[in-house]
C-alpha cells in the first residue's frame, strides 16, 4: 500500500493540490508507485484510485496515455534514445543502431542481465546535444548528452555497480 | 423563460433558447447535421469533427458597437475555417450553412478518415441496419477507399468488457460516448480510454468488468457496432425485428420500453423477444434503461412457463380444461364463503388487480397484497403531484431518500436523482449504511437500523439539513424498505408524509411522497384497494386461497407451512414455482409481453403496455382467468376487453376518473428528438408513439384537509447476546422469479450474502468470503460473508429474495 | 514594421536578459540573484503597485508569448474574468517541440528570474496558487526547482503575506509524463487535473475557464522570465529592443546540421544568416543550407536562398517566407538531406504524439505515416505523393487543436516546395 509505504511522500504530494481537486495528484502518485518496480501494477492502481476517489479504470487510463508510465516490467533502467528529426540530423539513428549491435539487443529489448532496456523515444528537448538519451530507473530520470557508444558502454558498466 | 435567440440555418429561420448548440438547433429546424460524438444528453466535446459546418455571425463595428449593415441586411462574417456545430452555441443573427461545398467536403473528409481504421465488417456486424457510421457513410462519405486495406490497424475484435457487454476494438471510432455516459450520466467511470492516438482503445478495469447497472445504454448510443450486448450479438439483423411498446416490469420506475421480436427457427418457429430497448419518456426514463430491465426479460421465454391449466388428481397435477379448472376453483371459493382469500402481487396489471379485488368484494372474501412494504395509502394521499418530473428538479429543490438504496432498488430513479443533484438539487440520503447515492448527496444522514422514524422526525428539529429541506421550492421524499418490514415501512411512510405536510411540500407537482416498492405495480395494487397483511401465515391457514402472480411457498417456509394447512389452493402464474407444486389447481397466465394492460408506477403514472408476442400455450391474461372463475361463482366481471376493465376501474376509483386507454396513449413532442431514422443523433432508443401515460392526481392535490395517520410506536428489537439484528436489504439482481431465468445475469446475482461489520466478523471468527449459517425464527440458510465497515457492529444485512426468507428485522444467530 | 530600425541587428547584446547565467556566475544561488537585483521587481510590485498596473507595464512592453503563438502577454492577463475566482497561473515548461530546448536552460541556470516572473504574473492576476508544469523528462529540473522554491519560501518571497502585505502565493511544480500534446494549454490543464492530456474545445479560453474551471493565465517559461526585468527597467526599455512587430529578445534554439548548435539569445530581427553562420558557426562540412524549419517539427519548410538567409527573424517577417517563427526552434537542413526523409521523421513524431481525441489528427497521422514510410522506403509512386498531399490538406482546418493542424505543415510545404526530392524518392 502506497500510503503505508510512503506516508510522507503521499502527504506531501496531496498537499500540492486543492483538496477538492485531489485527482490532480494522480500523476505524482503514479511516479511514486513506479519507483521500486519500474512499472505500475494493478494493486497500485487500485490503491491510487482509492486514495483519490476515482475508479481504477480512470487511473489505468492515465497510465495508458503517458509514455513515462509503464504497466509492464522491463530492465532496471530504460535507456530511451531520442531519434527525432533534430537528433537524427546529428546521427542519432546510427548511434542507436550501433548501440543495439554492441549490446546484442533490438530496440524494445532488454539486456540478458535485465539491467537495460533500449527504447527509441520522441524528442527530449536536448537537440543540440545529440546523440542523447535518458535513463529511467529507480533513481528517476537522468539525461545523458553528447553520447557515443563507448561512453554509453561505460555508463552501463557503472550502472551494473549501482546497489539498491 | 430563458432568452430566445433567432438564427438562420440553410435559409431556414428558427428561434431557440439561448445556449442551444447549433447541432441541436438544426435538429429542431428539421435539419440533420451529421454527428458521431455529439449526443444531446452529453456535454459537447467536439471530438469526431463530423458536424463541420460554415458559421457566420453579424459583423460589429468596433467603434460604435453597432451591427454593420449591407444592402439593408446585417453583414455576416464567416469564420475562415469550418466549425463544429456540436460545440458552438447559437447567437442572435447567426447564419449556419450545412450544405455548402466546403461543409460537405469537411464532412466527407471526416467519414473517410474514420473509415481508414474501420474493419468494414458490416455483413456480420450487429449494428448493420441501424448503424450511424453506415448511414452517414452512405449519405456523406466518399464512394471508394483511398486507404490500402492491408494497412489497417488490427485490434481485438471480441473483448468481453463484462459478461453483459462485448467490445470490438476495431469498430470503435473513439467518440467516447460510452465513457462519457458512464462518467456524466451514470456517475460510474468504469470505462476509459487506454493508450492514445490511433491506438486509443476502450477498457474497463472494474471488478466485475463494466461494473454498472446501466451498461446496456452504451450499446444504444454507440454509433458503431463496437459495443454490443451479450444476448443480442449475432442474434438477429435489426431489419428483421418488429417493435412493440411495453413497460418494464422489474421495478416501480415504470420505464417505457420497446420489445423487439422476431420469428425464429431456434425457437421452433415461435415469435420471440430478441431484445428490450428503451422507449423515450422524458418524464420517466428519458432514453435509458437499466440492465435488469434490458436483460431479465428472458423469464417470459423460460422453459418453466405454464402452458395448460392443471388439476391435482391422485396427488399429481394433471392437465385439465379451462372450464374444469376454473370450475373447481370457483366451487371451492364459493364453498369457503368468508374464508376465501386472494393473495396477489404487484407483478400484475391494474386490470388484473381490479378484477381480483372485485371478486373478493363480491364473494365476501379478502384480497391481500403480497408485499412486506406499507404506506401505499399515503402515496395515494400525498404522493407526488400530477406533472412531477424528476428531470426538472435542480437548484433550490430538495430530494430526501430514506431507507432505500435506489441504485439497487430502482436504478433509473438513482440516475435521475443523481442528475437532479448534479443540477444543484439538495440531495439528502438517510440510510444506515453508505449507498452509491451518497457520493452525490449534499447531506448524508446515518442512523441505526430501527431508528428510521426518529431520523425522519429529526427533520422537525432545527438543523442545516432540515432548513434546507423546509425552504426548498420543491421537495420529494423517497421511502423504501431497507431494514424494514411492513410495520416499519408504514411508520416511516407516515413520518415522511408528516414531514412533507409540515413543510408544505404536498399537493403540487414535483412535491410529495414516492414509495420505492418491491414490484412494478405495487402502487397500482394499493390504488385498487389491495393491502398487505401483517400476519400472512395466519391469514392463509385453513382458507381457500387464490394465489396470483406470486410464489409464497418458494419465498418463505412459514408461508409454505401455512399453505399446507389451507383448505384449497388455486395458483395462477406464468411460471412453475414451488407454490404451483402444492396447488390444487394451476392456472396459466400470460406474461406482460403477450397481452395488453396498464401499470401504475411509483410516481403514480398509469402507463399502457401492449402485446408483442403470441401467448404461451393456452395461457390467458390474469383478468380473463379471474372473470372466468367469477362467472362460475355467478359474479359478472368483464373478461374480454382489457380496455373495458380499465373503463370500469376508472369509473369506480376516484383517482382514475376520466382516464381511458386512448388518453394513456397520447404523446407529445419530446426533446431531444430521438428514435427516428437518424439513429446517429440520439442512438437506437425508440421514439414514443404509444403513449406517455398519465400521472394520477393525489388526494392532497385535489384539495380538502389531509389527515396523516399517527405513526405507531414500535418497540425496537433488541437481539440477545450472541445474536445479531438481521435486517433485510434489497438487491437488484436477486433470485426472484422474474430474474433467475435469465442465465446471463447469474454471475451478477451471485450467492446469498450476509454483510457484517469487521468487528462482528472478528467476534464470530469469520472473514470475508467465509460461508456461514444464519438462522432465525424457524428460518435458516447459508450465506457468504461480506464486510462492510459503514454498518454498525450489531447488525447483519441479509438481502431479500436470495434464498433466506427475511421480511423484517429479526434477531438472528450467525455461525 | 516601418519606422523602426533594427536596433540590434548585427550587434551582439551587451548583456543577456534571459540567459543572465552566461554573464553572472552562480545566479542560480539566491543571494547572487538577489545581489543582482533579484526580487526587487516583485517586492516593488507587491508593496507599491496595483495588480492592474503590473499588467499594464507588461502590456506596454509589447511582450508576446514565447511558446509559439506569439499572443500579447499583457493582453492575455487583462482578459482574466474578474467575476470568477480563484485565479490560477500556470507556467508551461512542457517544452517538447522537436528543436526546442531553451526553457530547460533557463530553469536549470536562471531559475529565480523565471520563478520571480511566475510570482509577478500571479500577483498581476490575483492568483494565490501557481503551478509550473514540466514535461516528465525534466525530472531533475523539477527537483532543482523544488529546492529553489523552498529557498524562496524561506526567504519570504513566497508563502503567506508577502512583504507584510495580505498577498499570499504558493508555487508548485507538477511533472508531466511523456506527452507532447500537454504543451497545448488546455491539454496541460487537463493533465494537471489528473486526466488524460487531451485538448479542450476553445472557446471558452483559459482566462475565463481554465484550470479547475477557473480563470487561468498560462505562459511559457521564457515569456515569464522576461517579466522581472520588464518590471525593473520599464516597458520602454524592453520595447527598445527587437522590431516594431516583435519587441525584445528571443532565445533561438539552433539545431540540425550546424557546427555549433545551441541556444542563442538575440533580439528579434536578427537574420537567419547571423544565427546560422555567426552564432552557429556555419553548416557542417561547409555544405549549403537547403531548408530551414524555424519552428521545430511543427514548422513549414522554408526553401533557403540568399533572400531567406537575410530575412530578419520576427513573427511578421518569417510569415513572409510562408512559415511561422513559433518558438524559434531553428532546425537547419543541408543539401545532403532529402525532404521525404524529413517528413517521414516529423510524421513519425506526430503519429506517436497525436492524443487521439479528434478524428483528422488521429486517423490522418496514421495514414500519413503509412504514406511517408512507403515513399521514403522507395516503395511509393507519384500517386502516393499526391495522396499524401491531399490527406494533409484534408486535415487542415478541421482538427481540434494546433497539433493536428501543425502536423501537416512540413508535409504540405515539403511536397510543394521540394518536389524534386519526392520525384527522386518514388518509383517511376
Amino acid at each position: 500500500m502506497l500510503l503505508e509505504k510512503y506516508p510522507k511522500e503521499v502527504k506531501q504530494i496531496l498537499s500540492k493540490y486543492p483538496p477538492e481537486h485531489k485527482r490532480s495528484a494522480v500523476m505524482p502518485l503514479l511516479y511514486l508507485a513506479q519507483r521500486e518496480e519500474g512499472y505500475v501494477n494493478k494493486a497500485a492502481m487500485q490503491d491510487i484510485a482509492q486514495l483519490l476517489d476515482v475508479t481504477e479504470t480512470e487511473v489505468a487510463s492515465i497510465v495508458g496515455f503517458y509514455t513515462l508510465y509503464h504497466d509492464e516490467k522491463a530492465g532496471k533502467y530504460r535507456m530511451q534514445v531520442c531519434t527525432d528529426l533534430p537528433c537524427a540530423l546529428r546521427g542519432a539513428d546510427e548511434f542507436l543502431n550501433n548501440l543495439c549491435a554492441n549490446l546484442g539487443v533490438k530496440v524494445g529489448e532488454t539486456t540478458e542481465d535485465g539491467l537495460v532496456t533500449i527504447e527509441s523515444v520522441m524528442c527530449l528537448a536536448a537537440c543540440d546535444k545529440a546523440p542523447m538519451f535518458q535513463t529511467q530507473g529507480p533513481d528517476g530520470i537522468k539525461y545523458h548528452e553528447n553520447m557515443t557508444v563507448d561512453r554509453t558502454m561505460e555508463l552501463i558498466e557503472a550502472l551494473k555497480k549501482v546497489k539498491e | 423563460m430563458s432568452k430566445q435567440v433567432t438564427l438562420t440555418i440553410d435559409g431556414k429561420q428558427i428561434t431557440v433558447p439561448d445556449g442551444t448548440l447549433v447541432a441541436d438547433a438544426a435538429k429542431l429546424a428539421g435539419i440533420d447535421i451529421p454527428v458521431f460524438c455529439h449526443h444531446p444528453k452529453l456535454e459537447p466535446v467536439g471530438m469526431c469533427r463530423m458536424c463541420l459546418v460554415e458559421i457566420g455571425r453579424p459583423m460589429f463595428d468596433r467603434a460604435t458597437g453597432q451591427i454593420v449593415m449591407e444592402n439593408g441586411q446585417p453583414k455576416i462574417q464567416f469564420m475562415p475555417k469550418l466549425e463544429t456545430a456540436c460545440t458552438n452555441p447559437v447567437s442572435e443573427g447567426m447564419v449556419v450553412l450545412t450544405q455548402t461545398a466546403k461543409a460537405k467536403e469537411g464532412q466527407k473528409g471526416t467519414v473517410e478518415f474514420l473509415l481508414t481504421s474501420h474493419p468494414l465488417d458490416c455483413p456480420i456486424c450487429d449494428k448493420g441496419g441501424e448503424c450511424p457510421l453506415q448511414n452517414l457513410t452512405m449519405e456523406h462519405g466518399p464512394g471508394k477507399s483511398r486507404f490500402i486495406y492491408d494497412e489497417k490497424l488490427h485490434l481485438d475484435k471480441q473483448v468481453p468488457l463484462g459478461e453483459l457487454i462485448w467490445l470490438d476494438r476495431e469498430r470503435c471510432i473513439q467518440c467516447a460516448r460510452c465513457i462519457r455516459f458512464q462518467d456524466e450520466i451514470a456517475g460510474e467511470a468504469v470505462l476509459g480510454f487506454d493508450e492514445r492516438g490511433r491506438n486509443t482503445q476502450i477498457v474497463s478495469l472494474s471488478d466485475p468488468g463494466f461494473d454498472s447497472v446501466f451498461s446496456g445504454n452504451t450499446t444504444d448510443i454507440c454509433p458503431v457496432g463496437a459495443l454490443t450486448t451479450a444476448d443480442f450479438r449475432f442474434g438477429a439483423r435489426p431489419w428483421e425485428l418488429k417493435a412493440q411498446a411495453s413497460i418494464c416490469t422489474q421495478c416501480p420506475v415504470g420505464c417505457n420500453t420497446t420489445l423487439n421480436t422476431r420469428r425464429e427457427a431456434k425457437a421452433g418457429g415461435d415469435i420471440v423477444i430478441k431484445r428490450v430497448m428503451p422507449r423515450q419518456n422524458e418524464e420517466v426514463n428519458e432514453i435509458w434503461l437499466c440492465d435488469k430491465g434490458r436483460f431479465a426479460h428472458h423469464y417470459v421465454g423460460s422453459k418453466k412457463r405454464l402452458a395448460r391449466p392443471q388439476i391435482r388428481k391422485d396427488e399429481k397435477l394433471a392437465r385439465a380444461s379451462w372450464d374444469a379448472a376454473t370450475k373447481l376453483a370457483a366451487e371451492n371459493f364459493s364453498a369457503s364463503k368468508k374464508d376465501f382469500v386472494i393473495l396477489a402481487s404487484g407483478r400484475l396489471a391494474n386490470e388484473d388487480l381490479f378484477n381480483l379485488k372485485s371478486l373478493a368484494d363480491h364473494a365476501g372474501g379478502r384480497a391481500i397484497l403480497y408485499s412486506d412494504m406499507g404506506g401505499g395509502d399515503l402515496t395515494a394521499l400525498v404522493g407526488v403531484g400530477a406533472g412531477t418530473n424528476l428531470g426538472k428538479l435542480g437548484e433550490g429543490d430538495a430530494i430526501l431518500v430514506v431507507a432505500s438504496d435506489l441504485y439497487e432498488e430502482a436504478p433509473i430513479w438513482y440516475l435521475r436523482v443523481k442528475q437532479a443533484a448534479d443540477r444543484g438539487a439538495a440531495l439528502i440520503v438517510a440510510n444506515p449504511r453508505e449507498t452509491k447515492l451518497d457520493k452525490f448527496a449534499k447531506f448524508s444522514i446515518r442512523y441505526s437500523y430501527g431508528d428510521e422514524v426518529k431520523a425522519v422526525n429529526d427533520f422537525g428539529k432545527k438543523s442545516k439539513i432540515s432548513d434546507e429541506f423546509a425552504k426548498a421550492k420543491n421537495a420529494i421524499v423517497f421511502f423504501g424498505s431497507e431494514g424494514l418490514g411492513l410495520n416499519g415501512t408504514s411508520a416511516v411512510a407516515s413520518a415522511c408524509a408528516d414531514l412533507l405536510k409540515e413543510t408544505g411540500h404536498i399537493g403540487r407537482a414535483s412535491n410529495g411522497l414516492i414509495g420505492v416498492w418491491q414490484r412494478a405495480n405495487d402502487q397500482g395494487a394499493w390504488e385498487v384497494g389491495l393491502q398487505p397483511e401483517e400476519d400472512l401465515a395466519k391469514a392463509l391457514k385453513g382458507k381457500a386461497v387464490y394465489i396470483v402472480g406470486t410464489d409464497p411457498v418458494g419465498d418463505d417456509p412459514k408461508l409454505a407451512k401455512a399453505l399446507e394447512g389451507a383448505e384449497f389452493v388455486a395458483v395462477q402464474d406464468i411460471l412453475e414455482t414451488a407454490t404451483t407444486e402444492i396447488a390444487d389447481v394451476v392456472l396459466p397466465a400470460q406474461a406482460f409481453s403477450e397481452r395488453e394492460g396498464t401499470f401504475t408506477s411509483g410516481e403514480r403514472r398509469v402507463q399502457r403496455f401492449y402485446a408483442a408476442v403470441p401467448p404461451t400455450g393456452d395461457s390467458k391474461p390474469d383478468f380473463v382467468i379471474t372473470s372466468m372463475i367469477a362467472k362460475q361463482m355467478n359474479i359478472v366481471l368483464e373478461g374480454t376487453s382489457v380496455s373495458v376493465v380499465f373503463d370500469i376501474l376508472a369509473n369506480s376509483i376516484e383517482a382514475f376518473t376520466d382516464l381511458s386507454y386512448a388518453k394513456l396513449a397520447e404523446v407529445r413532442p419530446q426533446w431531444p428528438i430521438v428514435g427516428r431514422g437518424d439513429v446517429y443523433y440520439g442512438g437506437t432508443t425508440y421514439e414514443n408513439k404509444h403513449g406517455l401515460g398519465v400521472q394520477l392526481v393525489p388526494a392532497a392535490q385535489v384539495g380538502g384537509t389531509v389527515r396523516i395517520p399517527k405513526v405507531k410506536k414500535e418497540a425496537v428489537l433488541r437481539p440477545k447476546e450472541k445474536e445479531l439484528l438481521a435486517v433485510p436489504v434489497n438487491k437488484l439482481y436477486d433470485r426472484g422469479v422474474t430474474v433467475s431465468p435469465a442465465e446471463l445475469l447469474d454471475e451478477r446475482v451471485g450467492e446469498a450474502t450476509v454483510s457484517l461489520h469487521p468487528e462482528a466478523a472478528e467476534r464470530l471468527g469469520v472473514e470475508a468470503g467465509a460461508r456461514v449459517k444464519i438462522s432465525f425464527d424457524g428460518v435458516s440458510g447459508e450465506a457468504v460473508v461480506k464486510i462492510d465497515d459503514t454498518i454498525s457492529a450489531g447488525v447483519a444485512l441479509v438481502p431479500r429474495s436470495m434464498g433466506i426468507a427475511i421480511k423484517e428485522p429479526v434477531a438472528a444467530k450467525v455461525k | 514594421m516601418k519606422g523602426k530600425s533594427f536596433l540590434w541587428q548585427n550587434k551582439r547584446l551587451m548583456a543577456h536578459i534571459l540567459f543572465r547565467h552566461r554573464d553572472i556566475p552562480d545566479i542560480n544561488k539566491l543571494d547572487v540573484y538577489k545581489k543582482n537585483g533579484g526580487f526587487a521587481a516583485l517586492k516593488n510590485a507587491v508593496t507599491k503597485m496595483k495588480p492592474a498596473e503590473v499588467t499594464d507595464v507588461v502590456k506596454n512592453s509589447g511582450l508576446r508569448g514565447r511558446g509559439g503563438a506569439g499572443f500579447p502577454t499583457g493582453m492575455k492577463w487583462s482578459f482574466m474574468d474578474s467575476k470568477s475566482w480563484p485565479h490560477y497561473v500556470l507556467a508551461n515548461a512542457d517544452e517538447s517541440e522537436p528543436g526546442t530546448f531553451k526553457d530547460r536552460e533557463i530553469m536549470e541556470n536562471n531559475p529565480f528570474q523565471f520563478l520571480e516572473g511566475v510570482a509577478l504574473a500571479s500577483y498581476a492576476v490575483g492568483a494565490n496558487l501557481a503551478y509550473v508544469y514540466l514535461r516528465g523528462e525534466f525530472w531533475q529540473v523539477a527537483a532543482f526547482l523544488d529546492e529553489k522554491l523552498a529557498e524562496m519560501e524561506d526567504a519570504g518571497y513566497l508563502g503567506e503575506n508577502l512583504f507584510g502585505t495580505d498577498y499570499s502565493l504558493k508555487i508548485h511544480t507538477h511533472l508531466g509524463a511523456g506527452a507532447y500534446i500537454c504543451g497545448e494549454e488546455t491539454a496541460l490543464m487537463e493533465s494537471l487535473e489528473g486526466k488524460r492530456g487531451q485538448p479542450r474545445v476553445r472557446p471558452p479560453f483559459p482566462p475565463s475557464v481554465g484550470l479547475y474551471g477557473k480563470p487561468t493565465v498560462i505562459n511559457n517559461v521564457e515569456t515569464l522570465t522576461n517579466v522581472p526585468l520588464i518590471l525593473a527597467n520599464g516597458a520602454d526599455w524592453y520595447k527598445s529592443m527587437g522590431t516594431a512587430d516583435s519587441a525584445g529578445v528571443k532565445i533561438f534554439s539552433l539545431s540540425g546540421r550546424v557546427r555549433k548548435p545551441g541556444n542563442y539569445e538575440l533580439p528579434f530581427g536578427t537574420t537567419f544568416r547571423q544565427l546560422i553562420y555567426e552564432n552557429g558557426g556555419g553548416v557542417q562540412d561547409g555544405r549549403p543550407v537547403k531548408a530551414i524549419m524555424p519552428a521545430g517539427a511543427s514548422s513549414s519548410l522554408i526553401v533557403v536562398d540568399d533572400k531567406t538567409l537575410d530575412t530578419p527573424m520576427d513573427y511578421a517577417f518569417v510569415r513572409t517566407l510562408g512559415a511561422d517563427l513559433g518558438s524559434a526552434s531553428v532546425i537547419v537542413i543541408d543539401d545532403t538531406v532529402s525532404i521525404d526523409w524529413v517528413i517521414n521523421k516529423t510524421i513519425h513524431f506526430f503519429k506517436h504524439e497525436s492524443c487521439g481525441k479528434c478524428t483528422p489528427c488521429r486517423e490522418g497521422n496514421y495514414w500519413m505515416r503509412h504514406l511517408t514510410e512507403r515513399i521514403h522506403s522507395g516503395n511509393g509512386y507519384s500517386t502516393d505523393v499526391d495522396l499524401l498531399l491531399n490527406v494533409a490538406k484534408q486535415m487542415q482546418g478541421k482538427c481540434l487543436c494546433a497539433l493536428g493542424e501543425f502536423s501537416t505543415m512540413a508535409v504540405v510545404t515539403g511536397i510543394e516546395r521540394f518536389p524534386q526530392d519526392f520525384k527522386k524518392a518514388v518509383k517511376a
